[in-house]
């Protein structure tokens, strides 16, 4: 079933890929994101008790979604070179890794400042952001790690097993965290958990859900080029790309 | 079984003669302890408030110091190799070198932490409290912790790269064993919490040695 | 359209700080890493192109070199 992911095991043919699908990415990343944030910020309704301040949850709740999704993706990535041993893989979980990180940094800055407003305090040890908190610190983890290697098919590996020991511990620190949390704060209903959001509400997050995903993609299928780049510098096709690149320039 | 039981007494032999090893874990534990006290507040009150997480965290920070251990001198005299090419099975010898591990950090630290209880001023409760989540949770740092070490054997920065790559995964571990001395400490029960990591440690004993010796094998090459 | 003008838009209600602060920060931070990653790929190219002119500078003195012995 999975054959027609096998060609992609090559370098050449994942460059070729990511040169196809980048003008997707952005166009559908730019499109959503702008309807999305657009609708969000000027035509969707404000909250009954948090007014304007809520249009934040437009920004925060895709992207501490995404910083998760993009930690899976890694991990599956792992798990993909690791049984298939394709280097290609590796390189993906590499170029996705600091757009999570991002995405994570996101999740934290705008809770932080959706929490002032609502709570008086810039930082609230709250399940969600010390969650956010800890999956940084798996992001910055695995970059450190892979950057720790010279041999880069070695730091593949190395930060392979460490995003698949961090996604094994994504649930059961989201669990305990969430626990901790109820130990600690009494009764407080965390201001982020919406209990039910209104339609005018649910599309613009939908669609600005959408669109980080796409600048996800976008921004991996760029930095993945990089990464092959970098690896199969000696290979006769990425020099004939080169040469393209540089009179295409001049 | 003769090999393995071979391998078990040499790192008990090794960790014995390098005694300096052995002590320095416990005396950097007994220092941070000690910093509290002067460093917050010697109030009583305050010092069994904040007892059990600066004595896991304390515990969790020493034990990083000490795992690099693990693998390092049998790298450096390239028994490690030999290990990897011998043919036998290096799950079990990763394992048994775990438990060796274990052994020679958890005793002292058994011996040690009435001290650290009583500086703390922790009642008798939390103290049976503290000593099962350490009896449960300290194969659990040396386990997970040796699937890291696993990975940056040989590598020169290896150190803080190691506490990075091991403190977010020992988070849920310390809110468990910190919750059921907390819990010893106001006379309620704690079986969920040493039930929880109970499972954990579970866990990690099936399958930890394999990630392990596939960390030896991502880093010997 | 929520808001009755464009200066309460501007305002969010109170929260402009906060608001602006957020989608500002968001985009600014995204906008950083999608231009180094293009940074870095023209970087990357060019490294390449050196490299190559380099060997043939190389290969050009080697072959000076024997057709002079």
């Amino acid at each position: 079933m999975w054959k027609w992911l096998h060609p992609y095991a090559k370098t050449e043919r994942a460059y070729q890929l990511c040169i196809t699908l980048q003008p997707w990415f952005w166009a559908g990343a730019l499109l959503c994101l702008t309807v999305g944030t657009v609708w969000g910020l000027a035509f969707a309704p404000q909250d009954y008790q948090q007014g304007d301040s809520f249009r934040i949850i437009y920004i925060h709740v895709p992207s501490a979604i995404l910083s998760m999704g993009t930690y899976v993706a890694m991990a599956i990535a792992a798990l993909v070179g690791m049984v298939w041993q394709w280097r290609t893989a590796y390189m993906s979980m590499i170029a996705m890794a600091p757009i999570g990180a991002v995405m994570t940094f996101i999740a934290l800055f705008t809770g932080a400042a959706w929490g002032k407003p609502m709570w008086g305090a810039w930082w609230v040890w709250d399940a969600r952001l010390t969650s956010e908190l800890i999956l940084l610190f798996l992001y910055m983890g695995v970059i450190a790690l892979y950057g720790a290697f010279e041999d880069k098919q070695q730091a593949g590996k190395a930060a392979g097993v460490m995003a698949l020991v961090g996604v094994v511990n994504i649930p059961i620190i989201h669990y305990s965290v969430e626990w901790w949390n109820t130990l600690h704060q009494g009764a407080t209903i965390s201001k982020f958990d919406n209990p039910s959001i209104a339609p005018e509400m649910l599309w613009p997050l939908l669609i600005n859900l959408l669109g980080f995903a796409l600048f996800i993609g976008a921004v991996t299928t760029v930095r993945l080029r990089n990464e092959i780049v970098l690896r199969e510098l000696h290979r006769p096709w990425v020099q004939a790309l080169a040469k393209q690149h540089v009179e295409g320039k001049r | 079984m003769s090999l393995y039981t071979g391998i078990f007494k040499r790192d008990l032999h090794i960790a014995f003669k390098q005694k300096a090893e052995l002590v320095q874990p416990l005396m950097f534990l007994l220092m941070v302890v000690t910093l509290f006290p002067l460093g917050v507040s010697p109030a009583p009150e305050t010092l069994q408030r904040i007892g059990p997480g600066v004595i896991w965290i304390a515990a969790i920070l020493s034990s990083l110091l000490a795992m690099e251990r693990l693998f390092r001198d049998d790298f450096n005299d390239g028994a490690l190799e030999q290990y990897m090419l011998s043919g036998m099975a290096l799950p079990a010898i990763s394992a048994v070198k775990v438990a060796v591990h274990w052994l020679v950090s958890f005793v002292p630290l058994l011996v040690l932490s009435p001290l650290l209880a009583m500086f703390l001023n922790l009642t008798y409760d939390m103290y049976i409290a503290l000593m099962l989540t350490l009896l449960l949770g300290s194969p659990l740092l040396s386990l997970v912790g040796a699937i890291a070490v696993g990975l940056t054997v040989g590598l020169q920065k290896g150190g803080v790269l190691l506490a990075l790559l091991l403190i977010p995964v020992f988070i849920p571990l310390l809110i468990f064993a910190t919750s059921a001395v907390d819990s010893a400490a106001l006379q309620l029960p704690y079986q969920s919490q040493l039930a929880i990591i109970a499972a954990m440690l579970l866990l990690a004993a099936a399958l930890a040695p394999f990630a392990i010796a596939y960390s030896l094998r991502v880093s010997q090459n | 359209m929520q808001f009755e003008s464009f200066s309460d838009f501007i305002n969010m209600g109170g929260y402009a700080f906060y608001v602006w602060l957020s989608f500002g920060v968001t985009f600014l931070v995204m906008g950083i890493i999608a231009i180094q990653s293009y940074l870095k790929q023209s970087s990357l190219l060019k490294a390449v192109i050196v490299e190559q002119e380099r060997k043939a500078r190389i290969k050009k003195a080697r072959k000076e070199n024997t057709h002079a012995q």
